[in-house]
């Protein structure tokens, strides 16, 4: 079974619908037993690091995630969960996860194109994808593959070596990060049509096994 | 670099789709359901509902077509019509709408708007902007009103002014309505659409009026649209999502090719 972890953060149901659409069992959970018995997490999340953080830890969920982590169990995180997982935000100035090495900053402003045409932020719409290295869950990426991405803020890990993929949006970010067994990225699979689907049927393969 | 987006908009009463030829003789075209997955099928980047259901009685029946289309299409999508409260806006978004349209709601109580993005993120609200070129005035400075009621009450407020304000209340897109442009398959109204993309900071959607491939790219190029509404020129079958998008790759558009997957 597969927990998606809810900590009252958004939209869950379309990546439930996904997971289910694919023939995965999973389950929409806050419950600490459920999360310990699952075999891999989802960690998604829309909205504000500062609330988020202050729901996980009202909710006990920030060490649990940790614990699951540190046990190897695969996760993956979305959006918000692929940004509160390093160690801070600058979003509400708030301490996050650590799971990973870095920080979430904010898109500079103004922010231009190559063209120098004004760019607008959020980064609201589809994008493609740069991979820097190879991923047992990006397994069939094609050049034309595209994601839905909405998000103000960016993760910025420490090293390059957490660096999977990167996108440009008037500055060139890393848009897919990971650390073993956690993959995070910063688009919607559930909402990226198969191409996204693609990626959250190999998560729900991945024995969590990572090597470049 | 961001695709600019192609999104099909169904108008939904009584849970059928119907399309307004200028809010007027609507026709009945289909299931919402079954045009969602052909639209998702074809490449749409994006879906936006429109209830025009009128009877509050039967809004429970959107709600179900929006878990249906939930269920089947996952690519983004908004519902708009008839949303009033927080409580509405939340009732289709559990339900698994990725967005929601405010309109005629935000011109009545314009904290909808602020009260919508605290409570769910600024990233799902979609202000809907129904709008008419008027003479200009010292209310209406820009020469463009919005209106209400599709299109039949002016409200004596300045759709510039309207749009930054809702900005500034955590609007997170625009969705841009040219009501003398809507049904005419005349194009878009490119200096309406391009005074007010270049004056927010966040994405406008333009819609109303789109007849051809070359409309499209008016919107997307010289008015600067990050997104366009299509309605008729699919609905028909005057041309498919893939023949627009290919057609405006070779204008230099960028887009996202789906038939290359």
């Amino acid at each position: 079974m597969i927990a998606i972890i809810d900590y009252r953060a958004g939209n869950l149901k379309s990546v439930e619908s996904a997971l289910i659409k694919l023939g995965f069992s999973c389950r929409v959970t806050h419950n600490r037993e459920e999360i310990l018995r699952s075999e891999r997490l989802i960690f998604p999340g829309v909205g504000a690091a500062g609330k988020a953080i202050d729901d996980l830890r009202s909710l006990g969920l920030d060490k649990l995630l940790k614990e699951s982590f540190d046990a190897g169990k695969p996760v993956l995180g979305i959006c918000l969960g692929a940004q509160i997982i390093l160690d801070k935000s600058e979003e509400n100035n708030v301490q996050c996860l650590g799971l990973i090495k870095g920080e979430v900053k904010m898109f500079p402003s103004p922010l231009f194109s190559g063209n120098n045409e004004r760019l607008k932020i959020p980064h609201m719409g589809w994008n493609g994808v740069r991979l820097i290295k190879n991923h047992p869950v990006l397994e069939g990426l094609m050049p034309a593959d595209e994601f839905y991405f909405v998000h103000s803020y960016y993760t910025l890990p420490a090293s390059d070596q957490y660096v999977i993929a990167m996108t440009e949006h008037g500055i060139e970010f890393p848009s897919i990060i990971g650390n073993n067994n956690l993959i995070a990225m910063q688009f919607h699979p559930e909402k990226s049509g198969n191409s996204g689907l693609r990626i959250l049927k190999n998560f729900c393969t991945w024995d969590g096994h990572y090597a470049e | 670099m961001l695709s600019k987006r192609i999104i099909p908009c169904l108008d939904v009463r009584d849970g059928k789709t119907t399309k307004g030829i200028k809010f007027k003789q609507n026709i009945d075209i289909g299931d919402p359901v079954e045009m969602a997955r052909f639209y998702y099928e074809e490449g749409a980047d994006e879906l936006v509902f429109y209830d025009i259901t009128a009877s509050s009685e039967h809004r429970d029946i959107m709600i179900d077509v929006v878990r249906r289309v939930a269920e089947e299409i996952f690519i983004p999508f908004s519902v708009g019509g008839g949303i009033r409260t927080i409580d509405d806006m939340r009732r289709v978004l559990l339900a698994g709408a990725e967005k929601i349209s405010v309109n005629s709601a935000a011109v009545k109580d314009p904290s909808i708007i602020s009260k919508g993005a605290r409570a769910f993120g600024s990233q799902c609200i979609v202000l809907g902007m129904d709008v008419k070129q008027v003479p200009i005035s010292n209310n209406i400075p820009s020469g463009y009103e919005i209106v209400i009621h599709g299109g039949r009450k002016y409200t004596g407020i300045d759709a510039l002014a309207w749009a930054k304000r809702a900005e500034k209340s955590g609007a997170g897109e625009i969705c841009l309505n040219s009501i003398d442009a809507d049904g005419t398959q005349e194009g878009y109204e490119i200096v309406l659409t391009r005074l007010i993309s270049e004056n927010v900071n966040i994405p406008v959607i333009a819609s109303g009026g789109a007849g051809n491939i070359d409309h499209l790219y008016d919107a997307l190029t010289q008015a600067r649209a990050d997104a366009a509404l299509i309605a008729s020129i699919v609905h028909y079958g005057t041309y498919t999502i893939k023949e627009i998008k290919q057609a405006l790759i070779a204008k230099g558009v960028k887009m996202r090719k789906t038939w290359l997957l």
